[in-house]
């Protein structure tokens, strides 16, 4: 019963939402079609019910029968970034880009859209949208028509990043997106990305997820990735908000022949976080390396699901997801490996490890395999519990407090996952975040006036 | 500096130690020996503070203190350190920042300050150079990866990090050519002083050609059967344990 006034509540919250951007708001002329479509896929399906396979742990009309604000338009201009905001990550140097609540934030020195002499563009979706509708457009698609996630973006979206790298082109440093929530009130946001690349140049993407107080809010992502043949991105999520936040995000990743995508994906804080990661390998020789590292203590709840599908042969995939749970938090990983029949040569691996601090904490882990080839080498693993008694007493004997040696092997089973960050500036402030967030210390960067929690 | 009256310790209800008498002076070199299962490596646990063994009688005295009251970093930061049979692999743990929280924890609890960054590195140079340690292991996670031989030399360094009064090596020199033999040995001839004391658990003679004991215990069935100097070593190692055993029984 509950989960039906919820379910109510939450479709008509969502309408409500629509009409007001659909009816009102400019500069989506050309996304009329598909909203209505993504709206009435969504209206179709409903919310996935407890059965779903899915979203078995993790429900969604909840959140969205509470009454958040959105922002239908642009809000450029309303807040000074530049004061309340400054990254630091030390000696990264980087194209840096900041959206707020779901907007492209330009300030006095910046444009919308950044053009290369080379060709390649960086900036607001909408805006690449609507300058250059015959290029863009192709990749304003659906993903199916049961995604819900991906349907409610659509319907909802705002604005985002987009990203073009035309082939045999090279940007010179990497692209940093602050995707900033600014509110007191609780918001809702629905940023959508797209990022094509064709150079074999490697490109590198940080996305940093921040909130500026500890405000509800929820934010309902998509990423994009196509990588046509050949192609190189690492992209890097990092997600830092606080108790109260929703964070759902729903990535896509679209390989072409010989494409390589490496993904670190690290979660130090959220209140409910969901992150769907779908890997379609497309083209033969295709590389992908997935890591995943979240931290959860309190009730905060964080559930992972990945697919990664091999469609064609010689393909490489390799996921590692990691996670440290601690009080009554629960973490949760599906993950599936599809090869289809004619994905000989598929080398797929996948593995999980947990690992539990309190003994009320909570770990669902979940492989999948399902192979349809017969040349193939896949395999998948899962492992969760406690810190090891033996590292714990050798560190203990050489004097180390049993606070400080459970620190250090906390440390040690996260580093797994970010020793495999390349840019280094980023890794040690990584690190260094993962080390305070270990030690219950706010893991906000130092010279950052955020009070986030 | 450590007194053991009539301990008697167990693991999961098996007694093991059955009533062990030892006392260790400063700047004493004592070998325990003894055939497998008599309960050597569960004397150097019971010293360096396992739980999962029970002492269920007697006392250890270290320093004046109850040892068997304090923790294991506590007796650590006391002066007590263990040199594993297993030293454990940590992966993701640099031997760099595992040695610096040790050192800095030990300084806290003598009242000295932290070393620095820079001031860590120089001790920690001087140290390898002392134990001859080759550099690259200490640019790696604890014992990831390392030789059996690699381990033994890391628990040595360590030991001359740490700078501990009473040192316990429980068969440092199993699994060692005779090259990492010699660079254990060396290791606990440069650091040994009038100020420490070693306890070294070996089942072989050989390691106490280059180490030389003060005396000789032999540890059997839970119990110190016999002890006497250096010569008793040698006796062993022609005579095996059989005259010991049959000896005790009678």
């Amino acid at each position: 019963m509950t989960t039906n006034i919820f379910q109510n509540t939450a479709i008509e919250n969502i309408q409500k939402t629509f009409n007001e951007q659909f009816n009102n708001a400019k500069g989506f002329s050309h996304l009329k079609d598909i909203k209505n479509l993504a709206l009435n896929n969504f209206l179709k399906a409903g919310f996935p019910s407890k059965k779903s396979e899915q979203y078995k742990y993790t429900s969604l009309e909840q959140h969205f029968a509470g009454t958040y604000k959105y922002f239908p338009f642009s809000i450029e201009g309303r807040i000074n970034v530049d004061e309340i905001f400054k990254c630091d990550v030390p000696n990264l140097d980087t194209h840096l880009i900041i959206l707020i609540n779901g907007w492209f934030y330009a300030t006095s020195k910046q444009n919308l859209l950044y053009e290369t002499n080379q060709g390649i563009i960086y900036g607001s979706l909408l805006e690449a949208i609507n300058k250059y509708p015959e290029k863009v457009l192709q990749y304003i698609k659906l993903q199916n028509e049961t995604n819900i996630l991906d349907n409610l973006n659509m319907a909802l979206m705002q604005d985002g990043l987009f990203v073009y790298i035309p082939k045999n082109t090279k940007l010179d440093k990497p692209i940093q997106v602050i995707n900033l929530v600014v509110a007191n009130e609780p918001v809702q946001i629905y940023p959508r990305h797209l990022f094509i690349s064709e150079s074999s140049n490697l490109t590198q993407i940080l996305f940093c997820d921040h909130s500026l107080n500890a405000s509800p809010f929820i934010m309902n992502g998509n990423i994009n990735v196509i990588l046509n043949k050949e192609a190189k991105l690492e992209f890097y999520r990092i997600q830092n908000a606080h108790n109260h936040s929703v964070q759902l995000t729903n990535n896509n990743i679209e390989q072409d022949e010989e494409s390589y995508y490496k993904g670190i994906y690290i979660t130090l804080h959220g209140g409910t976080v969901r992150n769907n990661i779908n890997v379609n390998l497309n083209g033969t020789k295709a590389t992908n390396e997935m890591y995943g590292l979240w931290l959860a203590d309190k009730n905060q709840h964080i559930d992972y699901y990945t697919e990664v599908k091999h469609r064609k042969p010689n393909c490489q995939s390799n996921q590692f997801f990691k996670s440290i749970l601690d009080d009554e938090a629960t973490g949760i990983f599906s993950g599936k490996i599809l090869v289809e029949k004619n994905a000989q040569k598929t080398n797929a691996y996948q593995s999980n490890k947990n690992l539990i601090i309190s003994p009320k904490a909570k770990v669902r882990s979940k492989p999948h395999l399902e192979i349809y080839a017969d040349d193939v080498k896949c395999s998948h693993g899962s492992a969760t519990g406690k810190l090891d008694d033996d590292a714990m007493f050798y560190l203990r004997s050489r004097g180390i407090s049993q606070k400080e040696s459970c620190q250090l092997l906390m440390f040690a089973f996260a580093s797994d996952i970010t020793k495999q960050i390349s840019l280094l500036p980023l890794k040690e402030e990584i690190d260094h975040l993962v080390n305070k967030r270990l030690r219950g210390e706010l893991s906000r960067c130092n010279r950052c006036s955020i009070t986030c929690c | 500096m450590l007194k053991i009256k009539n301990l008697k310790a167990q693991i999961n209800g098996k007694q093991i130690l059955k009533g062990i008498n030892l006392e260790v002076n400063a700047g004493e070199i004592h070998a325990i020996m003894g055939p497998n299962g008599s309960g050597k490596s569960t004397l150097a646990a019971v010293l360096a503070g396992r739980d999962y063994v029970e002492v269920n009688h007697g006392e250890v005295i270290f320093m004046g203190k109850n040892l068997l009251e304090i923790s294991p970093e506590e007796r650590a930061r006391m002066g007590i350190f263990l040199g594993f049979q297993y030293p454990v692999e940590i992966p993701g743990v640099s031997m760099v920042s595992f040695m610096r929280t040790a050192v800095n924890e030990i300084r806290k609890y003598r009242n000295l300050s932290p070393l620095s960054s820079s001031d860590f590195l120089k001790y920690m140079r001087e140290k390898k150079e002392l134990i001859e340690i080759d550099t690259q292991l200490t640019n790696r996670s604890v014992n990831e990866g390392f030789s059996g031989g690699e381990k033994k030399k890391n628990e040595i360094f360590q030991m001359a990090m740490l700078e501990p009064k009473l040192s316990i090596l429980d068969e440092t020199d199993s699994g060692l050519d005779i090259d990492a033999l010699k660079i254990v040995a060396n290791g606990v001839n440069k650091l040994k002083n009038s100020d420490n004391a070693y306890v070294v658990i070996t089942h072989y003679q050989r390691l106490l050609d280059y180490i030389i004991p003060d005396f000789v215990h032999v540890l059997y069935d839970g119990k110190i059967v016999k002890t006497a100097g250096k010569e008793l070593a040698l006796e062993l190692e022609k005579n095996g344990y059989d005259w010991i055993k049959k000896e005790y029984q009678n």
